[in-house]
């Protein structure tokens, strides 16, 4: 291709506009550095805007609302059986949601003064990349921060491309509501995604290699969303994998591990996310990814190259995009020359279902793989005044202390809101409070709050 | 049972140390009183004496390291081996500098119990910020939770908004250049104001940055509150020590007999602490929060002694009650104890007024900063002969010029002028100062 002649000198060019690098563009710019972001689709968001946070927690409102209206009929309301029409959801999803926020990260890109270019960034060495696309350019920098992301990875030892076998990003287009979704993968993204389609109307099954879902956390958060997932799904085959997938006439078949064929209008295929490091040219640089392709950085977000640092996805787990988000904001100040540091305790992470599921910090089994000692509460939502005017006695809390100092070390909530309440027992985590601080904090009544505070209660007893 | 030893008071404003040896190792099998670390206030570098026999489970902290008084230093244990070793300090809140560490009977990894020190994340960013380590810093929150006012005790810096400890240990002059001992840099406590950034000196020349030890950081932090704190003002005098130096000199060899070397030093000692005698103004410290004059009923008088580590005062107690021989010999050992790091915290601390005796390296006189929160400093430059008029003629004498500091606060020019002039007046009139002795 023909080079065009622009080059464009910058402190800092940041590679990729998702939520990892428009906050580091965002924060590069208050502190006073020219910064401009390459984003291969010449916008900000990134897969969290535009095809995985904002989408999918908007799919899951809907199913929220259908499945309260459900829940209506117990204590005697019934709005009859809802009809959900796709255009106008799409529209609202891709228009009212994603649309709008889109314009609001991008006119505060234009008053911070940060530039947005399009195209595939390109690294040449160190200090330069080229930009290749509609618009070739070429930017020097001093400093360059790799936000690429993730992309969803491929099923292993599967290889069939049709349209009815859908990624995350291909099924949050809804291209319909289909009568049998096959949902390959029981983690949050399967379960999420799953749980909207079934919502929705589709006869979900769900497969998951490992014998359990959402595999490595805690069996008593899990336990209400399996139950729950066994309600809504029509099949859930753990400990089972797809060792094939084939097109039949408007049906994919698939063939299950235990032998097995089923057939489904479309698959889901939610397997993991991959880092996206290859073709960016960082052999021209001292960056050598592994060979997941995950960048490894030190705590403030450096790569092995001084002038390039990396934030997000691209730096393997949790992929998760408020971690993406806090890492965009370490390496802008570490480039600023600030005392920045990822160094924080507790990146916490929610599953957007019914009940949703939240955790901070150390979880039960890492505990136990430590060999750490913890003293254990449990809050059992069946003794929660707000919990039962919600209907929603099936809830859980949890916390992790040190039996010596009474510091709280991990939290976890299955529950609705649950997404909501895990920002107290973050802060509590992060901020190294004790269980008799939580205890001693008044919290609302009658609220969901007041579980944590329970929990605290409990263990500041003994009980 | 795991016996934590905590650093002792070090009394009078002293609240932090220095470590700069730690004699033993962990494992150790010690008696009572068997020398345990070598710690360097502001004020001396002194032994710390194990006050415990035992084996030393577990040693907290290392050389370079400031401590703060109270902070755990070291473990002691009599238990056998694989016991427990959970500091667990008698005073005070409990405060491991790290997480307790798993019992060694676990077959655990290193990692296990060795998470993250506790602390709120603006605290962290403190630290990196005074370039604290958090691990090595004492904690006073609940759980262990290394607060913002523990880092910057650890950093030396004092909390922001909270009016300045009393210091007691000013220096007078700039001491000589430090040692090869490795030091860690940290940010001088703030004086009160933000000082403006430093121009970028590379853009002139290649620089090299140098951290300032603890006895140099804690000198600029005392001279930048003396002299920021106290208006100072300073008087000139001269006095003529003809007479006395004849004094001397008859008297040197005697004295050498006694096993004594005689100098000016004891004589200014005598002087200067006779006149604060007369004006006790001068032998005080102001307490501007209560608004009043602390008048101390004794006379303590700080010399400065210039060391290859910097200026430190040494302290000799009741110099009016001793007598001149008396004074004489022990400034001669505490000067030798000074030079060799061997003064005890006793020598260095309850000064009343400092002499500095800047005549050694030459110089007609220099104006040095008070000693806070002392009023009053002398500045002794050195004697020469000189031409002097008497009755319209001129005469050789041998004149000491002096230079009286002190706190216009608690003094006016007058008050100075007669007090220096009533030392002037005890040195020039050796005769007289037999009376007192
Ligand atoms: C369905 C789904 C639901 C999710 N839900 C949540 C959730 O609820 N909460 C949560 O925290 N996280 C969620 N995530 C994860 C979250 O989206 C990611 O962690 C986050 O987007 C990562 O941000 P990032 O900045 O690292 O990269 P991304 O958001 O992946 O952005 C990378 C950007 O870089 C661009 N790019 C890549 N290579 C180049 C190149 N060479 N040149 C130019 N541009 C390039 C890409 O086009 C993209 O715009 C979800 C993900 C999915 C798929």
């Amino acid at each position: 291709m023909v080079m065009g002649d622009l080059v464009i000198e910058v402190d800092v060019a940041v590679v990729g506009g998702g939520p990892g690098g428009y906050t580091a563009a965002f924060r590069c710019a208050d502190l006073g550095l020219e910064t401009v972001v390459v984003d291969a689709g010449t916008r900000l968001g990134g897969a969290c805007l535009w095809e995985g946070c904002i989408p999918s927690k908007a799919l899951l409102h809907v199913a929220a609302v259908l499945g309260e209206a459900e829940r209506a009929k117990e204590f005697g309301v019934d709005f009859g059986a809802p009809r959900v029409s796709l255009d106008p959801l799409r529209k609202w999803k891709s228009e009212r949601v994603v649309g709008k926020l889109a314009r609001g990260l991008a006119s505060v890109a234009k008053g911070k003064g940060v530039e947005v270019v399009g195209g595939t960034a390109v690294f040449e060495d160190s200090r330069s990349l080229r930009v290749e696309g509609d618009a070739p350019q070429k930017i020097r920098f001093k400093h360059a921060i790799v936000a690429t992301g993730s992309l969803p990875a491929p099923l292993p030892g599967v290889s069939l491309t049709s349209e009815r076998v859908m990624d995350s990003t291909a099924a949050l287009e809804l291209p319909d509501v289909p009568e049998r979704l096959l949902v390959i993968g029981g983690g949050y993204i399967g379960l999420e995604l799953g749980q909207a389609y079934a919502a929705l109307g589709s006869k979900v099954t769900l497969v998951e290699m490992l014998d359990g879902l959402l595999p490595g956390l805690d069996h008593d958060l899990v336990q209400p969303l399996a139950r729950r997932c066994e309600k809504l799904f029509v099949k859930i085959r753990l400990g089972t994998k797809v060792t094939s997938l084939r097109e039949e006439g408007a049906l994919i078949e698939a063939r299950f591990s235990d032998g097995d064929t089923v057939v489904f209008e479309r698959v889901l295929v939610a397997v993991g996310r991959r880092p996206v490091s290859a073709g960016l040219g960082l052999e021209t640089t001292r960056v050598r990814p592994d060979a997941r392709g995950v960048i490894a950085v030190d705590d403030r977000c450096r790569t092995a190259d001084p002038a390039i640092y990396a934030v997000g996805d691209v730096t393997g787990e949790p992929m998760l995009a408020h971690r993406a988000m806090r890492q965009g904001v370490v390496a802008a100040e570490a480039i600023a020359g600030r005392p920045a540091a990822f160094d924080n305790i507790a990146v916490p992470a929610v599953v957007f279902t019914d009940p949703e599921v939240a955790w901070c910090g150390l979880t039960e089994p890492e505990a136990a793989r430590a060999g750490r000692k913890v003293k254990v509460a449990k809050f059992q939502w069946a003794a929660s005044g707000r919990a039962a005017t919600l209907g929603r006695a099936d809830g859980l809390t949890k916390l992790l202390a040190d039996p010596d100092t009474g510091r709280v070390l991990g939290v976890g909530i299955v529950g609705p809101g649950a997404g909501e309440l895990i920002a107290e027992g973050t802060l509590a985590v992060e901020t190294a409070i004790t269980i008799e601080d939580l205890a001693a904090t008044i919290h609302t009544h009658p609220t969901l709050s007041e579980t944590l505070m329970e929990a605290a209660e409990t263990l500041l007893r003994g009980t | 049972m795991p016996r934590p030893f905590a650093l002792p008071d070090l009394g009078e404003g002293l609240t932090e140390a220095e470590i700069v040896k730690v004699l033993v190792a962990e494992g150790d099998v010690i008696a009572e009183d068997a020398p345990l670390l070598e710690v360097e206030t502001d004020k001396a570098t002194v032994e710390i004496p194990s006050p415990m026999a035992g084996r030393v489970a577990k040693i907290h902290v290392q050389p370079g390291q400031t401590v703060k008084v109270g902070a755990v230093l070291v473990t002691f244990d009599d238990a056998p081996a694989g016991a427990r070793a959970v500091p667990t300090p008698a005073p005070g809140p409990p405060a491991p500098a790290a997480p307790p560490r798993a019992a060694a009977a676990a077959p655990l990894p290193a990692a296990a119990g060795e998470g993250p020190v506790p602390a709120a994340p603006a605290t962290r960013r403190l630290a990196r910020e005074l370039r604290v380590d958090l691990r090595t810093v004492r904690a006073t929150g609940p759980g262990g939770r290394v607060t913002d006012d523990d880092v910057r005790a650890a950093a030396g810096a004092p909390r922001p908004a909270a009016p300045p400890a009393p210091a007691a240990g000013a220096r007078l002059v700039p001491g000589r250049a430090e040692p090869a001992r490795p030091a860690v840099a940290k940010p001088l406590a703030a004086a009160g104001f933000e000082p403006p950034p430093l121009p970028k000196f590379e853009q002139w020349g290649p620089v090299e940055r140098r951290p300032l030890s603890h006895l140099r950081r804690t000198i600029a932090e005392r001279m930048t509150l003396s002299a920021t704190l106290i208006p100072h003002v300073t008087h000139f005098d001269r006095a003529d020590i003809t007479e006395l130096d004849a004094i001397i000199r008859r008297n040197v060899e005697e004295a050498q007999q006694r096993g004594v070397t005689l100098t000016l030093t004891s004589f200014l000692l005598k002087a200067a602490a006779l006149a604060l005698g007369e004006h006790p103004q001068f032998n005080a410290s102001l307490d501007p929060a209560a608004g009043e004059l602390i008048l101390k009923r004794y006379y303590h008088l700080g010399i400065a002694v210039a060391t290859d580590r910097g200026l430190i005062v040494p302290v000799i107690h009741d110099v009016d009650k001793k007598p001149l021989l008396d004074l004489q010999r022990e400034l001669a050992a505490l000067a030798q104890r000074v030079r060799d790091g061997k003064a005890t915290l006793d020598d260095l601390r309850g000064g009343t007024f400092t002499i500095t005796n800047i005549g050694a390296l030459g110089g007609t006189g220099a104006i040095p900063i008070i000693n806070y929160p002392e009023v009053a400093i002398l500045g002794v430059a050195r004697a020469r002969e000189e031409p002097v008029v008497r009755e319209g003629r001129i005469v050789p004498r041998i004149l000491l010029p002096l230079t009286l500091t002190f706190d216009h606060r608690v003094a006016d020019g007058a008050d100075g002028a007669r007090f220096a002039a009533a030392i002037v007046r005890r040195l020039e009139r050796p005769e007289q100062l037999l009376l007192d002795w």
